[in-house]
């Protein structure tokens, strides 16, 4: 096996290459349709720009977190300086935070992961039951859900502050949580997804041979649907770490804020370190980065669903 | 909107009926119950917030003793909605929207049919580039692009023409538009290039069997069949804009000229948080009103106006 490996990729590299050049893939044109030199060298001019704008600014918040004040506004911007201050960044960034810094990464991951969680549960039990169960009530249900995709939740936010108040909840972890556990557009996507890829046969199948509906749903309805499950926690995961509104009503204590109220914090100190701004603005994101690239086909499955809303 | 999943409850008896409503509300309870909490709860406050004012007991100005919520009608809708500031403020997010969506929209639609064109190789790798600003949180963004405009940190200032003001009173909008088009264009663009890459391609060289050019295809047979995806996009790009919030915070921040009350969002917050006049629970639940009112009245106006052209 070990040692067939090297061979089967030789062969399919090369066929690969041979396809390219002879034969069209299924979803390639044929050759006597191929586009004309001069287009592909427009069309590419044109990508590489926009790859510019979208990239470059991040690449300068990497250049920009290893340098000085006195560097970033002498030397060039678009390369290191002599002299790395990355420690040096990274030292006022955690004397600036007062040491909370990995704290609210902590605390965006912890908020983050537990909303993910629970609205990717719910989501998916209320998309089953619409897709699959008759009730009573059902198409207000879906009236009403539809209405909250649309709904502009940062209005919803400023009395959302006033209930949590009455309720105590305003500045502990639920606070956060509660309401990014709440995913119109997740259990849009769960209704979907139970439509398509939950037989009804399968459920009435299990239903006849005596399993209760509990125990079909956690055992072979979300099993099927564990791809689109992956998809609905990374839109909730995402728009949780990415929320600043709520936070910034609910949170007062730094030790519970996550990470971009943290930094915001830090905006408004005077005369901050900018590259342990930047630092922090890098070390932030990071997580997000890495989750959103390992699991970047998931994202597509979900817009190709019909995703429309972040 | 759904298929009703009526075939299992037809075949029943009523007992079965019941029974199969009582398990469909079963699985959508956990979402009911937060939905209710985090999306009616809060509609139902802040009408009843926006008729009540706090007041002092003792009565009179100063009047002394306990803040009691008092009835007054429609005296905060009224303060609300004949506010020099909160005009100005929609009158500004209305000029961002309307420049700002229009750009991001053709632009991620430009970029979307490049890469479904097959004029270039590499798709996977431009996909990924122009949606890696979306995986960087609103805010973080801002300050990232905060430092990107200030002269003495900004690493292209200096290729610039001398004067060059990022964060003039006159050029402010645009450069918070620049942060949402660019925080956003991807993500749009992935939007139609799932759509797109929906449509047939058999379709396609049947057009090429006719002649039609690649531009042709483009503008004849693509764009009208991603019509849908973009006017949705558009629809949820104006309750986004209207509810600016971030980008003018981090703004403000460093460019104290732009006041409390920016934009609506800012505005309503300041109101609750006691920094801008009117404030206190009843001014901002009525400026999310009005500002919910708003935004649903340009959905309303851009979905006849589309619905007239079609």
């Amino acid at each position: 096996m070990a040692q067939l490996a090297p061979t089967t990729t030789a062969t399919s590299s090369s066929g690969v290459v041979r396809r390219r050049r002879r034969v069209p893939a299924a979803d390639e044109l044929p050759l006597s349709m191929a586009p004309k030199p001069a287009l592909r060298a427009v069309a590419i001019v044109v990508l590489v720009i926009a790859c510019l704008y979208f990239l470059v600014p991040v690449y300068w918040l990497v250049v920009a977190s290893t340098k000085s004040n006195a560097d970033l506004s002498t030397t060039f911007g678009f390369w290191f300086s002599g002299k790395n201050s990355l420690i040096d960044n990274y030292n006022s960034l955690m004397s600036w935070t007062q040491g909370l810094f990995w704290r609210w990464v902590g605390n965006s991951l912890l908020y983050s992961t537990v909303a993910g969680v629970l609205g990717t549960l719910f989501s998916v039990m209320a998309g089953y039951a619409i897709a699959k169960f008759a009730f009573p009530g059902k198409k207000i249900a879906v009236g009403v859900i539809m209405g909250g995709l649309l709904l502009p939740v940062a209005l919803l936010t400023v009395p959302l502050y006033l209930e949590f108040h009455t309720l105590g909840l305003v500045n502990t972890i639920w606070a956060i949580i509660i309401p990014s556990a709440v995913s119109p557009f997740g259990v849009f996507l769960g209704m979907v997804y139970a439509q398509s890829s939950v037989p009804t046969e399968l459920i009435e199948a299990a239903r006849i041979d005596g399993a209760n509906e509990a125990r079909i749903f956690f055992t072979i309805v979300l099993r099927l649907l564990a791809p689109a499950m992956v998809t609905i926690f990374l839109f909730i995961f995402v728009a949780t770490w990415n929320n600043f509104l709520l936070p910034l009503l609910m949170v007062s204590s730094a030790d519970l804020k996550p990470v971009t109220l943290g930094l915001y914090g830090m905006m408004s100190y005077f005369a901050p370190v900018k590259g342990a701004v930047m630092l922090g603005a890098l070390l932030g994101v990071l997580p997000l980065v890495i989750l959103f690239f390992a699991l970047q086909r998931y994202w597509r499955a979900g817009m190709a669903a019909g995703a429309v809303k972040g | 909107m759904t298929t009703v999943a009526t075939r299992p409850g037809t075949r029943r008896r009523g007992r079965g009926i019941r029974r199969e409503g009582l398990h469909g509300w079963l699985f959508m309870a956990p979402f009911a119950v937060l939905f209710v909490v985090v999306f009616l709860i809060p509609i139902i406050v802040s009408v009843r917030e926006a008729f009540y004012s706090q007041v002092p007991s003792g009565g009179g100005l100063f009047g002394g003793g306990e803040l009691v919520d008092t009835f007054v009608g429609f005296d905060n809708l009224v303060t609300a909605a004949t506010s020099g500031a909160f005009w100005l403020g929609m009158g500004r997010v209305l000029v961002y929207a309307a420049f700002q969506i229009p750009v991001m929209i053709i632009v991620a639609l430009g970029l979307a049919l490049l890469l479904d064109s097959l004029l270039v190789r590499r798709v996977a790798f431009f996909r990924m580039a122009f949606f890696l600003p979306y995986a960087i949180p609103g805010v973080i963004a801002a300050m990232m692009w905060l430092y990107l405009y200030t002269p003495e940190v900004s690493p292209f200032m200096q290729f610039l023409p001398a004067g060059t003001d990022f964060m003039a009173p006159g050029t402010i909008l645009a450069s918070m538009a620049n942060m949402t088009t660019w925080t956003y264009t991807g993500y749009n663009m992935l939007i139609f290039l799932a759509a797109l890459q929906a449509i047939p391609h058999d379709l396609y060289e049947a057009a090429r069997l006719d002649g039609a050019s690649g531009w042709r295809i483009a503008t004849r047979i693509k764009v009208p069949l991603v019509r849908n995806a973009a006017l949705l996009a558009v629809l949820l790009s104006i309750i986004g804009t209207v509810q600016l919030f971030n980008e003018p915070m981090i703004m403000e921040s460093a460019n104290s000229w732009m006041g409390k009350a920016y934009t609506p969002m800012m505005l309503t917050y300041n109101s609750l948080m006691g920094q801008v006049s009117p404030s206190g629970n009843g001014p901002a639940s009525a400026f999310s009103l009005l500002m919910a009112v708003v935004a649903g009245a340009m959905a309303v106006i851009y979905a006849l106006v589309q619905r007239r052209k079609a």
